[in-house]
């Protein structure tokens, strides 16, 4: 058991792109174990992807089941995710333990439909919404070099803005 | 003061250019920044404006004195006491809006204050039109006896057409 070293900006490795994980084995396992580890010992950590702390394999780990009133599947072991539907929008607030002192607004999708394998390996199913879909957004971002500084908006921006398509695109369209 | 910093406010008829001016004269007097905040204000440009000086206030004036007679801007400067990492999480967000008057701000902070509301950031506009302007704040702060104390203030002190809405900000760790 131990608590992983995290990477903080501006190490330009959280800006690399992670592998899928091919090996579904008791080294996996033990890593999963000490990157839950890692995240918990964080004050408010809800999330955590493998290349926070420099294994860049695409796994995460999210349990918003500490935070109550928010409706979740508890902790969730992600290997490989794909988001395979997103809906709605939202305007949330993101911090990151990569990003020490700094947080900011993101839009995110409201709701998501994500394929993922356990940790044995099993391929499984999960419909997240809210506070839960914005952790799962947030962690698979990481595993594509993505930080939520790179999708911040401003603080003024609550309402989206009017999207203007010219006539060409519209012509594309159609 | 500490570590030589010095919160230096700029205020005059808004152009393009002002804030690469007075950067870049800054910068190449050996000034360092700090956090800042730009706004147009009713026409106007406004900065705050944290510069760290080691040579002092007087030739920092010095320094900044040209630039603001040729831009036609007002500086002021002060030494302060430098707090750079010490941002503050808010946890709450409410936003205003109505028919513009006077007296909104007054009695929607002036009730969130007697609630428990410490303000971290304010910023309004007045929107539609001449003849019918609305008046729209957003405003994010602590809410230091608990959210259901501001909710329940603003519930209580509903003043016909004005909106208030009050959202928790439930920050994610990831």
């Amino acid at each position: 058991m131990a608590i992983l070293e995290v990477l903080t900006i501006p190490d330009p490795r959280l800006k690399q792109e992670s592998q899928p994980v091919e090996r579904f084995d008791s080294s996996l396992r033990d890593f999963i174990h000490d990157l839950e580890q890692t995240m918990r010992s964080s004050p408010g950590g809800v999330g955590i992807a493998a290349p926070q702390v420099a294994r860049f394999e695409r796994i995460i780990i999210v349990d918003v089941s500490r935070k109550p009133k928010i409706q979740s599947h508890g902790r969730l072991v992600l290997i490989n995710p794909e988001i395979l539907e997103w809906q709605g929008m939202e305007k949330g607030r993101e911090g990151c333990m990569s990003v020490p002192d700094y947080t900011g607004n993101v839009i995110r999708a409201k709701t998501i439909k994500i394929n993922a394998y356990d940790e044995s390996g099993q391929m499984r199913s999960y419909d997240c919404e809210g506070y839960e879909a914005r952790a799962i957004q947030h962690e698979v971002d990481h595993l594509d070099g993505v930080l939520f500084l790179d999708r911040l908006v401003s603080r003024r921006t609550d309402l989206f803005q009017r999207k203007v398509y010219s006539e060409k695109s519209v012509a594309k369209s159609d | 003061m500490t570590n030589n910093w010095h919160m230096l406010t700029v205020v005059g008829k808004d152009k393009p250019g002002i804030v690469a001016s007075i950067s870049e004269a800054l910068f190449a007097a050996g000034c360092n920044f700090g956090e800042a905040s730009m706004s147009r204000l009713g026409g106007n440009f406004t900065i705050m404006l944290m510069v760290q000086y080691e040579g002092g206030t007087e030739r920092l004036e010095k320094i900044i004195a040209p630039i603001a007679q040729t831009l036609n801007l007002r500086c002021h400067i002060n030494a302060i006491e430098g707090q750079l990492h010490a941002h503050r999480e808010p946890d709450v967000r409410i936003s205003v809006y109505g028919q513009d008057r006077t007296g909104i701000v007054a009695h929607v902070t002036g009730t969130l204050a007697r609630a428990g509301l410490d303000i971290y950031d304010l910023e309004s506009d007045v929107g539609g039109s001449g003849e019918n302007p609305v008046y729209i704040m957003h405003i994010e702060g602590h809410a230091m006896r608990g959210v259901d104390a501001l909710k329940e203030a603003l519930e209580t002190e509903k003043t016909p057409g004005i909106e208030t809405h009050l959202e928790e900000i439930d920050t994610i760790i990831g």
